[in-house]
């Protein structure tokens, strides 16, 4: 039914998913999705509105349980458990609609997200200005999406592309080898939009990316390879020009984007 | 610092002095002045001591509120199920002691302490599952179960009449008794100062900056590798803790303990307290503790319908001050050094005599029918402040309705200035700021 391109070498899968669907009531809204992400890659998922680019992003990411089908993260088997333990097995993820701490400032958002991974956990002896390596973490992380200067603001006040960046520096300030970014440039301007596409090429150095997105300068300039979701399905999987020359893909998405 | 380090000049030493004096100056200050507080004038006396020794208990009460309400967003409507639980729990030890147990007095809040850790891991383990609505609801489902089982188990809670025992009964030590209440207000600072700087250190570390995170987003927590039910569950056990530590201290202090500490009523007043205080300031949960007690203590000596002011006083801070009264003073910080200030200072000083005569006028009034509908025997004659009327002729009405309508009147034609004195203040700190920023 689905045909996933066989990876072009045999670096590890970060992320696997063998015929994994989803129902909401009686609505199918994930029809069996198998797909499989190799370590390092950069793995970019398109398709019309409505395809289940989202939900996708929310069953790999531990937010909803597929219905059936199973779900592997660096190799181990993740169907069903809860975010906290996706992001234990070290996937982590940022939010198409901006999923931030508002009440606190930037630096505290940005600390937050490296406590767990830097093993400090339910720890409620120590006093977190005295922990080097989060405050550290937590400094390079802001130099890294250049809010520095920013680090005392409450994050609910900051300008829309500032939450977007404060976003993503949630999501890579951990060790996650595993990022998933869900429409990382949706509402920029231009220029927003290719700074945001260097910082994502800069955070994802070393680590495997997937990235849901509309703006197709973004996807062909980013990843590695392409899977087309379309109605709950992917119908294609492969490198960014053989896509592009994919006459299904082609018929498929415009058809449904013309709909949309 | 690492100059100073390597090479201890003079100079290096007393910056580390200085840096320490900065994160610790405010709590010296304070221990000193908790120390002289029952020997200045007007609170020297037992009546005095008693009474900051209620504020201690409250204080420590009311901070154990804000680590759920402030720092995580938990508002439960039975808190005091542990403070009342931490007091039986230090009753039954002191029952101990005035039997023989070679315990030192000062030690029996901890009782209290065990007891709140243990019925919060308890309790909590149920109602931390959730958070929101449904946690209130359990909050207050399990605080009538425990209210109801503490008036029924008489054996345990000694029923409608309590628990009582005798703090002076009991080994002494360094010759102190314990019997004098300014002994059992420096048993009460002690305590206080330890848990309130526990509360804070905890509000410091990694928990609870999560705390924070999942009162401002559990979603995004967990995404972050944090499980917010665990979160919520470690909170409110230390919560409960240090609600059962006040509870240990309000069984020393009043040596008796009944079923109303565990019950509905004081759950509602430590949520006063900290509301009014301001929920989110950790200084707001002590500025509304002692304000609320002293609120009670001295209100009740005036007026059988002090709860009504109380509760009138609450409703002025949720709709005109949401940020409390620590969110007032803290509003201030950036304009006190403006030269408009002053004139911010005047239009208060204005607006404060209208609401002053508004005030008047409504009192008068709640009074007058509080006193017709509560003790109708004792006639129309009443004496408010400090005159003497009879309510049987039309004058006191008009004179009270006059006054609290003029007032208010008064108040909204003086409210423009206030407005616009606070704006001439706040532009000039917001053109400081902005100057700053530039240099």
């Amino acid at each position: 039914m689905t045909v996933v391109a066989p990876a072009s070498d045999t670096r590890p899968c970060a992320l696997e998913l063998r015929d994994v669907h989803k129902s909401f009531g009686a609505t199918a809204v994930i029809r069996g999705v198998s797909l499989e992400v190799t370590q390092g890659e950069r793995h970019a998922i398109i398709g019309p509105n409505g395809a289940g680019k989202s939900t996708l992003f929310n069953l790999i990411s531990g937010r909803f349980a597929p219905t059936s089908g199973s779900i592997r993260v660096n190799g181990e088997e993740v169907t069903g458990q809860p975010p906290f333990e996706m992001y234990r097995r070290g996937l982590a993820r940022s939010f198409q609609v901006t999923n931030i701490y508002p009440r606190l400032s930037v630096y505290e958002n940005i600390r937050c997200s490296v406590l767990w991974c830097l093993g400090h956990r339910y720890n409620f002896w120590r006093s977190v200005a005295k922990l080097r390596d989060a405050n550290e973490r937590t400094e390079r992380t802001l130099e890294q999406i250049g809010m520095t200067a920013r680090r005392s603001t409450p994050a609910g006040v900051l300008t829309y592309a500032e939450q977007r960046a404060l976003e993503i520096g949630i999501t890579i300030a951990g060790d996650s080898s595993v990022i998933l970014l869900d429409e990382p440039t949706a509402g920029m301007s231009r220029h927003e939009t290719e700074s945001a596409v260097e910082l994502i090429r800069s955070v994802s150095q070393g680590r495997t990316l997937v990235i849901v997105e509309h703006d197709m300068g973004v996807v062909f300039n980013l990843a590695d390879r392409i899977s087309v979701v379309v109605y709950g399905l992917i119908i294609a999987t492969d490198a960014p020009e053989r896509i592009r020359q994919n006459a299904a893909v082609q018929t498929a998405y415009l058809d449904a984007t013309a709909h949309a | 610092m690492t100059m100073s380090r390597a090479t201890p000049s003079s100079r290096g030493i007393v910056s580390v002095r200085a840096a320490w004096f900065r994160e610790h100056g405010l709590w010296l200050v304070t221990i000193g002045l908790l120390l002289v507080l029952p020997h200045i004038p007007g609170l020297n006396s037992n009546f005095g001591r008693s009474l900051l020794s209620q504020m201690g208990i409250a204080t420590v009460f009311a901070l154990s509120y804000h680590l759920l309400l402030g720092q995580t967003g938990l508002l439960s409507f039975g808190h005091a199920v542990y403070f009342g639980l931490g007091g039986f729990a230090a009753i039954h030890v002191m029952r101990a002691i005035n039997a023989g147990l070679g315990l030192p007095m000062p030690l029996v809040p901890l009782a209290g302490a065990a007891a709140g850790l243990f019925f919060g891991l308890l309790f909590g383990s149920l109602t931390t599952r959730r958070a929101g609505v449904v946690f209130a609801l359990i909050s207050l489902g399990i605080g009538e179960l425990v209210f109801a089982a503490s008036r029924m188990l008489q054996g345990w809670s000694g029923g409608e009449e309590g628990l009582t025992a005798n703090r002076a009964a009991g080994p002494h030590v360094f010759g102190l008794n314990f019997a004098s209440q300014l002994q059992v207000y420096y048993i009460i600072v002690f305590w206080a100062v330890v848990a309130a700087w526990l509360m804070y250190a905890f509000t410091r570390t990694p928990v609870g900056r999560m705390c924070n995170a999942i009162r401002d987003n559990p979603e995004r927590a967990a995404f972050v590798g944090y499980d917010p039910q665990r979160v919520r569950l470690i909170v409110f056990a230390v919560a409960a803790t240090f609600a059962g530590l006040a509870g240990g201290l309000h069984a020393v202090n009043y040596e008796i303990v009944a079923a109303d500490a565990v019950g509905a009523a004081r759950s509602g007043i430590v949520l006063l307290m900290v509301y009014i205080g301001g929920e989110a300031y950790y200084v707001g949960a002590i500025l509304g503790a002692i304000t609320i007690t002293w609120l009670q203590v001295s209100l009740s000596d005036y007026t059988t319908a002090w709860q009504l002011y109380l509760g009138l006083f609450f409703m002025a801070i949720v709709l005109f001050a949401p940020g409390g009264l620590a969110g007032l003073i803290m509003m201030h910080g950036p304009i006190v050094r403006t030269r408009a200030f002053g004139s911010v200072i005047k239009a208060y000083g204005i607006a404060a005599i209208a609401v002053l005569v508004m005030l008047v006028g409504a009192i008068v009034l709640f009074e007058i029918n509080y006193r017709l509908s509560t003790e109708p025997e004792s006639g129309s004659r009443m004496k408010l402040f400090w005159i003497g009327i009879d309510t049987a002729t039309p004058w006191p009405w008009l004179a009270a309705a006059l006054l609290a309508v003029g007032g208010f009147y008064a108040f909204r034609k003086t409210w423009p200035y206030v407005a616009a004195a606070w704006q001439r203040a706040s532009d000039e700190a917001g053109l400081d700021r902005d100057r700053g920023e530039a240099r």
